[in-house]
Parts: structure tokens; C-alpha cells; sequence
């Protein structure tokens, strides 16, 4: 897994609330049996007009968010399915950090799979950092794992919490199933335990 | 004396494979539940790095988002991508030698329909699925609940899962539900309440007089849409209502074991004075039929009411509220009871259950559906449309017009031929009405199979004890 260390770049302010993972990458293109590509259709119903042609009122169709990295959103961000073709599709448009007020649970566990932080921070910051996105391309928004640190493009320092465990994981890349290997043992002793009181599962 | 637990502390604490310091858990997962959509990754993984399935007698696969539910569905699947990722899922479940149930198998159908009819869902067991309709399980008071497919990988690998404990969170249904009132209200009426944002970081449990009297149908529904109240999973305590659903399925414990199992889950319920760290309260007797109006779960409104305003919103919902009407083409202050639909979805992991199909056909019985509306019925399983023939429900719904189909997702998320053309108006049994949810520019009203039915029959939303008063007189 690609490492999460420090960012910065562009943030595209998306402030609907209850952005779901139908809108985020809708189901026509979670036909594939491959984990790339899904980029080009992220958000494609609100992206793409009928005839294929983009919606120049969305906002990662206007020139100054093309290369957005961060995504600055209304509450409960990533609701509906578990589809991970959704942090997916994300880090495939090149967003490697969402901040809300809320996320979903499994969409929020998702994004640490992929290399991606989704941060959670209260209202009045969320707006400090939605009005911050709302500049463009002229800013840049600065997010710093380690010392747990958001920059605005203004200089302004927000502090935000992370799961010790789930930035360590970000911060060397580590991938998951190769460190429960390591736990082989401890899963062999509760299966031979488990057996025994509970034989019938 | 040790600390009073909640039901959902019992089933964790009991699947703990090792805690490190910071909290975070291995967590052994009992059941894997794979579906053709969200596992071809996680078995191409396993093949990149030489990894087998650890616990394939644990893991059961079946095909239900892509595959067509029209009768000659055993000619193949056109769509070429549909028919690669089943094609794949046969694949893996034969490589990696998992159970599995593919689509010519009379119990194929809706992976969450399919574990518990079949008997692999038990009391007391952590079971997990890459879909976030997972939580059904819940109801057997097994701790279930949606993962990605990165972690469906991990789970393949290990048969394990990183996890951190969630908070617990009481939902409970006091007294008696009201004549025409069911599970699916009860579940839509507490996602109003609370919001789809309400349960997130929690696991729920539903508890209370109203949930004690449902069937265990009823309460695979309420638990079914948990997730759209933001919560993993929901839990209903088991009792003597799980235990008999249970007994002699095919993969339940028989003999000495179902003895030693049935004194385990009769431990398996909320200890006195065990705490919560959120409670919601509803009167079972103050419930009514709902419908939803919006593009979230948490639009819901009695039949009774109107079409809102955005303005009746606060913060980010007034903007959100008036993309919804303006999605599903509704003005503010019209009768619910006056929108018209075109077609009827009944089915899907929420209400594909033979009750479900029985609720639809009480309605349907000697009625036709109105002219110009098209409208399907969906049973979950094999098992299920077997047992609706075995009964008669098929001859009710043909006779009243409506297609009689196999089994699958279908038009719940339309990942088949089953869809929405653009601006079609749904009246649907299933669990999301995101904008386009049911196929592009579908307009999704969520409602329980019978108010469904009712609306078949009368071409628009309509309040189910009507129907019944005319039953009465």
C-alpha cells in the first residue's frame, strides 16, 4: 500500500450532505473484476450529462479543481453500500484525503485500506476549511499525519484525531492481511479453543 | 460479580483472538458470506501472493446482484461484464473450494436470504459480507455486519478482522404494532427518527414488546436496513422465536449439539443495568404506514402526510432536501397518497421473504393491478419462490397481473436488466431510494410489501388499511 505521509494540495469543497457511495461511484461500473480505472466514472451521474458530455456546474469538472487531492464534504459522507469501489474510484481521480463531520463507518475503514485519510472534524472547522477549498487553485491545503495537522492555505493550524493504530498502518504502508500472518499462532490457539466450546459453528 | 453486558459485548468478547494496547482487536469471524460483486479482487489478491482461504468450510458464496431473474435465465447473461464477474465467482468458489451456490442451484438467491434459510447463520456468531446488507443477520442475534473488499480478502486469508469496538446503542419498540402496520415501518419509522446518520459508530440493539412479537422475517427486516440508519450491524436478542426458525435447517446443529448450542444462546441476551451509550425510544402503537418522499432513507413520512418543503429543513438538509424533490419530481404540500407510480419492485434481502410475499398476495388476492402500471415480484431465494408456488402466492400475482420471477437482487440496485427508465416512478419494498438507485433518473418510494401491493393495485401511493376496511366490510 502506498504510503500517507504529507499533503499538500488542492481541496474541492463539496458541501451536500449524505454524499452517498451511489453517487461516488454509481453501480453500472461496479461490473469489473479489477480494483483500477474507476476514476474517470468517480461521482459520474452528478460529473457527466446524458450524452456523455461533463456538467461544467460540478465542481471537479471546473478547471481550478481538476487536480483536487482533498475532498472537503457535508455530513455523513460515504453512506450507503460497501462497495470499496468507491474509496477506489477516489484514488483513482487522484483524492488521497476527504474531511467531514461525519463518514460512514465503512466507507471511513475503507479509505485506510487504500492509502486514503478520511478526517473527521467538528462543524466550525469543517467551514473554516469549505470556505478555505472555495479559493481554488490558489490554494493549497497542507495535512500532516504525523503531527496530526491540518494547513490552511491562510496559515490557519487545525489539529485533528486519528486512530494510533490506522496511522501507523498509512504512515508505512503496511498492508493488513501480511501483519495478522504474523498472529497465525494466536488464531490457531482460538480456533482449537473455539472448537471445543462451541463445536457446532 | 462481573460487569452487567450488553448482547453485543457477549458476542465480542466471545470472538477476541488477541486485543493490543491501543484496543484494536482481531476479531475471528464465524461465516464469510461472498457475493460475485465485491469479491473478485480480494480472490485475485490471494492469488498475487500465494494465499489460500484459511477456513473454506466457513465461507459460502452465491451469485444474486448481477443475475438475471427472467425464467430463462439458464440460456446465460448477455451483459458481457455481469457475465464475467459470475463466471469469476464460479471460478473462485470451485479454486478455492468454498460452498457454494451457483445460479442453477434451487437454493441460490439473495446471499442474505440464503445463510440464515439454509442455516448457516446461527445465534452467537460473528458473520461477515462485502455488502453493507449484512446487518439482516443481526437478527438471530449474531453479530453481523458489511466490510470491503480489502477486508474480505483479509477475512479469506485469515478468517480474521481488524477491529475496534463500536458503541452500543438501544432501540426499542414499546407495546403493540397498529393493523397494517410491520417490520418495514417499524425500520423506516426509527431512520426517520434518528437520521442515516443516527447509528453511525454504533451497533444497535432492537429490543422492546413490538420487536419481541415480530417473526424472525420481520426482524431479518428491521435489521436489514440498520446500515441505513448508519449503524454495521443490528442485533435482536435470540428467544424461543429464533430457536424454532432454526431448527433442522440444513447446516443447524442437530442432536447433542443443538442441546449444547441452545444452552449457549439462551445466555446470549442483554445483562440488567448493562450500559448504552445512546437510547431511542418509539411506541410501537404511534407507528404508521411509511412511505419515503426523498433520495434518503431518512425522508420518510407517514402515508397520511404531505410532500415537504425545503424549507421545512435546518443546515445542509435545505439544500439536500430541495435536490431531492427537484430528483424525484414532487411539489411541496402534495398528498402523498396522490403520487402516481409505473412500476411495483417487490423483493430484495429487506422483503423477499416468503411473509413478505404472503403480506403482497393477501392484497393482490382475486385484484388486478392498474392499467398502465408494470410490476414484479422478486422472491429472495429458490427456496422461497418453491415455497410461494407450493402455496399458491404465484397464481395470485399472475392473475393480478404481475411477472412471477427467479431469484436475485434485481431491481433493488438494478445491476441487472431489471431497471428504471429515466423518470419512472417506483413504488419499491427494497432499502435505498438514492437518486438513481433502481437504474438512471428511477424515482425510488420505499414501503412495506403490502403498501406496495395496494399501490399495484390502485396506480399510486395508498394507505394499506384502506384495503383492509374494505376487508372488513
Amino acid at each position: 500500500m502506498e504510503k500517507f505521509e504529507k499533503l499538500t494540495g488542492i481541496a474541492a469543497p463539496m458541501p451536500l450532505v449524505n454524499i452517498d457511495t451511489d453517487m461516488i461511484i454509481p453501480k453500472n461500473f461496479l461490473k469489473t473484476i479489477k480494483r483500477t480505472g474507476l476514476g474517470v466514472n468517480a461521482f459520474a451521474e452528478m460529473r457527466y450529462n446524458d450524452d456523455g458530455s461533463e456538467n461544467p456546474d460540478f465542481v471537479l469538472n471546473k478547471d481550478q479543481y481538476r487536480q483536487a487531492q482533498i475532498i472537503v464534504a457535508g455530513d455523513n459522507f460515504g453512506c450507503g453500500s460497501s462497495r470499496e469501489h468507491a474509496p477506489w474510484a477516489l484514488a483513482d481521480f487522484g483524492i488521497k484525503a476527504v474531511i467531514s463531520t461525519s463518514f460512514a463507518d465503512i466507507f471511513f475503514n475503507n479509505c485506510f485500506k487504500n492509502g486514503m485519510l478520511p478526517i473527521v472534524l467538528p462543524q466550525e472547522q469543517i467551514d473554516v476549511l469549505m470556505k478555505d477549498s472555495e479559493k481554488g487553485s490558489n490554494a493549497r491545503m497542507t495535512i500532516d499525519l504525523e503531527a496530526q495537522e491540518i494547513t490552511t492555505s491562510d496559515g490557519e493550524v487545525i489539529k485533528f484525531d486519528v486512530d494510533a493504530f490506522k496511522k501507523h498502518c498509512l504512515l508505512e504502508g503496511l498492508d493488513d492481511i501480511g501483519l495478522t500472518m504474523n498472529k497465525a499462532a494466536a488464531i490457531d490457539t482460538f480456533e482449537t479453543q473455539a472448537a471445543q466450546a462451541r463445536p457446532w459453528v | 460479580m462481573s460487569a452487567p453486558k450488553t448482547l453485543y459485548d457477549k458476542i465480542w468478547d466471545a470472538h477476541v483472538v488477541s486485543q493490543d494496547e491501543d484496543g484494536t482487536c482481531l476479531l475471528y469471524i464465524d461465516r464469510h458470506l461472498v457475493h460475485e460483486v465485491t469479491s473478485p479482487q480480494a480472490f485475485e489478491g490471494l492469488r498475487l501472493s500465494g494465499r489460500k482461504v484459511r477456513a473454506p468450510e466457513k465461507t459460502i458464496a452465491v451469485p444474486d446482484h448481477n443475475v438475471p431473474t427472467t425464467l430463462d435465465r439458464a440460456k446465460g447473461i448477455d451483459n458481457e461484464e455481469s457475465r464475467i464477474q459470475v463466471d469469476a465467482l464460479d471460478k473462485n468458489a470451485k479454486d478455492f473450494g468454498v460452498n457454494y451456490y451457483p445460479v442453477s442451484d434451487v437454493r441460490q438467491g439473495i446471499v442474505h436470504i440464503v445463510g440464515p434459510e439454509n442455516g448457516w447463520t446461527l445465534p452467537g456468531m460473528t458473520v461477515v459480507c462485502g455488502d453493507s446488507h449484512t446487518a439482516t443477520h443481526g437478527a438471530f442475534g449474531s453479530l453481523a455486519h458489511g466490510i470491503g473488499t480489502s477486508e474480505v480478502e483479509h477475512v479469506l486469508a485469515t478468517q480474521t478482522l481488524i477491529q475496534s469496538k463500536s458503541k452500543n446503542m438501544k432501540v426499542e419498540i414499546t407495546g403493540k404494532l397498529r393493523p397494517g402496520v410491520t417490520a418495514k415501518d417499524i425500520t423506516l419509522a426509527v431512520i426517520g427518527e434518528t437520521g442515516t446518520g443516527g447509528g453511525t459508530g454504533h451497533v444497535i440493539e432492537y429490543c422492546g414488546e413490538a420487536i419481541r412479537d415480530l417473526s424472525m422475517e420481520g426482524r431479518m427486516t428491521v435489521c436489514n436496513m440498520a446500515i441505513e440508519g448508519g449503524a454495521r450491524a443490528g442485533l435482536i436478542a435470540p428467544d424461543e422465536t429464533t430457536f424454532n426458525y432454526v431448527k433442522g435447517r440444513a447446516h443447524a446443529p442437530k442432536g447433542a449439539q443443538w442441546e449444547a448450542a441452545l444452552n449457549w444462546w439462551k445466555t446470549l441476551f442483554t445483562d440488567e443495568g448493562a450500559h448504552f451509550d445512546k437510547v431511542v425510544t418509539l411506541k410501537g402503537e404511534e407507528i404508521e404506514p411509511v412511505v419515503t418522499w426523498g433520495t434518503s432513507p431518512e425522508d420518510v413520512l407517514p402515508i397520511s402526510g404531505t410532500v415537504p418543503a425545503a424549507s421545512d429543513f435546518k443546515g445542509g438538509k435545505v439544500d439536500a432536501a430541495a435536490r431531492s424533490l427537484d430528483y424525484m419530481g414532487l411539489k411541496p404540500g402534495t398528498k402523498l397518497e396522490d403520487i402516481k407510480i409505473d412500476v411495483v419492485f417487490i423483493g430484495s434481502c429487506t422483503n423477499g421473504r416468503i411473509e413478505d410475499l404472503r403480506a403482497a398476495a393477501e392484497v393482490l388476492k382475486g385484484r388486478k393491478i392498474a392499467d398502465g402500471v408494470r410490476a414484479m415480484v422478486v422472491p429472495g431465494s429458490g427456496l422461497v419462490r418453491a415455497q410461494a408456488e407450493e402455496e399458491g402466492l404465484d397464481k395470485i400475482f399472475l392473475d393480478a397481473g404481475l411477472e412471477w420471477r427467479m431469484a436475485g437482487c434485481s431491481m433493488c440496485l438494478a445491476m441487472n436488466p431489471d431497471q428504471l427508465a429515466p423518470g419512472e416512478r417506483c413504488a419499491s419494498t427494497s432499502n435505498r431510494n438514492f437518486e438513481g438507485r433502481q437504474g438512471k433518473g428511477g424515482r425510488t418510494h420505499l414501503m412495506s410489501p403490502a403498501m406496495a401491493a395496494c399501490a399495484a393495485v390502485t396506480g399510486h401511493l395508498t394507505d394499506v388499511r384502506k384495503f383492509m376496511e374494505l376487508e372488513d366490510a
